[in-house]
């Protein structure tokens, strides 16, 4: 008999260095194949494969061939438990390197990663929160002591604490428009901090909390020096959907434009409404913008769109050049894509979509459950 | 419908409700239905593409105040 390799566990802080650095790893998801199918752990090196746990109730033996011998192993499932049942059997059988990803596809889909974008001219920094394994991108801009943080995810005490360790206060929370694809937590970290929550007017007809109107032609002030956060409205993922221009450096689009793809139009259920003001946005306005801001979104769909240690950020000239969904000449060829073959809707989002007005009050486990999978705001997203 | 035998997995996570419902239905005999509780959502749709898998037959499922109720027939 082998002797027995002992089993390691992997966390998802672990998991997302592994992916940024480009490293080689092997994953063995053992979910349900509607699950994998759904949504999965990708990376430029990471080659997975999917068998079922209940296909390996009576042992792995059967599999072994199917993983290789001297790569780092990682068995994944839903939650855990799955994992470290199909691991235990791999390492017992004599191999070694093996690992299961602590929390499973959970921990996976809730993981932020704070990645430095750039400084601002006046002092202070803007960071990106890459939450990879939903695609979602949060921002803060620290500043003399004071942080504004912008598409917050759910998971506000990551940020908070992110804050503290940079000496900062948030200040100001703002959502570019009402999320469809996660739950906000901009508003639970605007009353925890005493901060100001803002949203645009146009998607708070049915909210049931106050909030500062996010309009444009204000500018919103992050400590002593002068970061301008400028309001551009810019329709068309929601009709409140609205752009904002850090330090004169940045472009934070929300769900309008994206590195590989752009916005879709539907998921407030109203897309032939759309169309038009989601075209103008892009073919019009952003045009009418300094070509050499830095595009910052609040979402990635591939892995491709990762940049250099995660960042996930370009130039809106280059974006010009090459993102396909800004080269679409045709108006009639634009609205069929936008329109026509979209991804499926983000898992359970008219119920993300009410959490978010304030009119449905989830558990914790239960925004957890409404979270799962990928995030599908991107046109291109299949 | 005549139930033969009940498995409990409430409050059990995965693998176990799938784990404990696979050794019981090793004891069935043909035609027998096992009715399996279980208190974990996140196994509903691992245990149909369980059962399918087996090629027995899932006559039912249903749900009752956070109580999954799986009914399989040995085949």
């Amino acid at each position: 008999m082998e002797a027995t390799n002992a089993l390691s566990v992997m966390t998802a802080a672990e998991l997302t260095r592994l992916v940024l650095a480009k490293e080689e790893l092997f994953i063995l998801d053992v979910r349900n194949e509607s699950d994998f199918k759904d949504w999965k752990i990708e990376g430029e090196r990471i080659d997975v494969i999917n068998i079922p746990y209940f296909e390996l109730l009576d042992g792995v033996d059967p599999v072994l061939d199917q993983i290789p011998d001297g790569k780092k192993i990682l068995v994944v499932c839903a939650k855990e438990g799955s994992s470290k049942f199909v691991a235990e059997q791999i390492a017992q059988a004599g191999r070694g390197n093996v690992h299961y990803l602590e929390g499973g596809m959970k921990s996976w889909s809730e993981h932020l990663e704070p990645v430095k974008i750039g400084d601002l001219k006046n002092g202070g920094s803007l960071y990106q929160f890459v939450r990879i394994g939903k695609g979602c991108l949060s921002y803060m801009v620290v500043s003399d002591g004071e942080a504004a943080v912008v598409d917050t995810a759910r998971m506000a005490d990551v940020v908070e604490e992110f804050a503290k360790s940079h000496g900062a206060t948030i200040k100001h929370t703002l959502d570019t428009h009402l999320h469809a694809d996660h739950i906000s937590g901009g508003r639970k970290l605007a009353e925890k901090t005493g901060g100001t929550y803002w949203l645009p007017p146009k998607d708070a007809d049915e909210v049931t909390f106050s909030y500062d109107k996010l309009e444009e032609g204000q500018d919103i002030i992050v400590g002593n020096t002068t970061i301008r956060i400028e309001p551009v409205y810019s329709p068309g993922h929601t009709i409140g959907s609205t752009s904002l221009i850090v330090d004169e450096q940045f472009l934070l689009t929300g769900d309008i434009l994206f590195i590989e793809s752009i916005g879709r139009p539907d998921l407030a259920g109203k897309a032939e409404d759309w169309i038009d003001d989601l075209r103008e946005t892009l073919y019009n306005r952003y045009r009418g913008l300094t070509q050499d801001l830095i595009v910052l979104p609040a979402h990635f769909g591939k892995i491709s769109e990762l940049g250099e240690g995660g960042k996930v950020m370009a130039k809106l000239s280059e974006l010009y050049d090459k993102n396909p969904g800004l080269n679409i000449q045709e108006e009639a060829a634009f609205r069929r894509i936008v329109t026509e073959n979209l991804p499926p809707q983000p898992n359970a989002y008219q119920e993300i979509r009410q959490t978010n007005m304030g009119k449905m009050t989830p558990s914790e486990e239960e925004q957890r459950e409404m979270e799962i999978g990928p995030n599908r705001c991107a046109v291109h997203d299949k | 419908m005549q139930v033969d035998l009940v498995i409990d997995t409430k409050g059990l996570a995965c693998p176990m409700p799938i784990v404990k419902a696979k050794k019981a239905l090793d004891g069935l005999t043909t035609n027998q239905i096992m009715e399996v509780q279980s208190t974990d959502k996140g196994s509903v749709n691992d245990f149909q593409a369980w059962v399918k898998q087996t090629k027995h037959e899932l006559i039912k499922y249903e749900e009752e105040n956070g109580i999954y109720k799986f009914f399989v027939k040995k085949v």
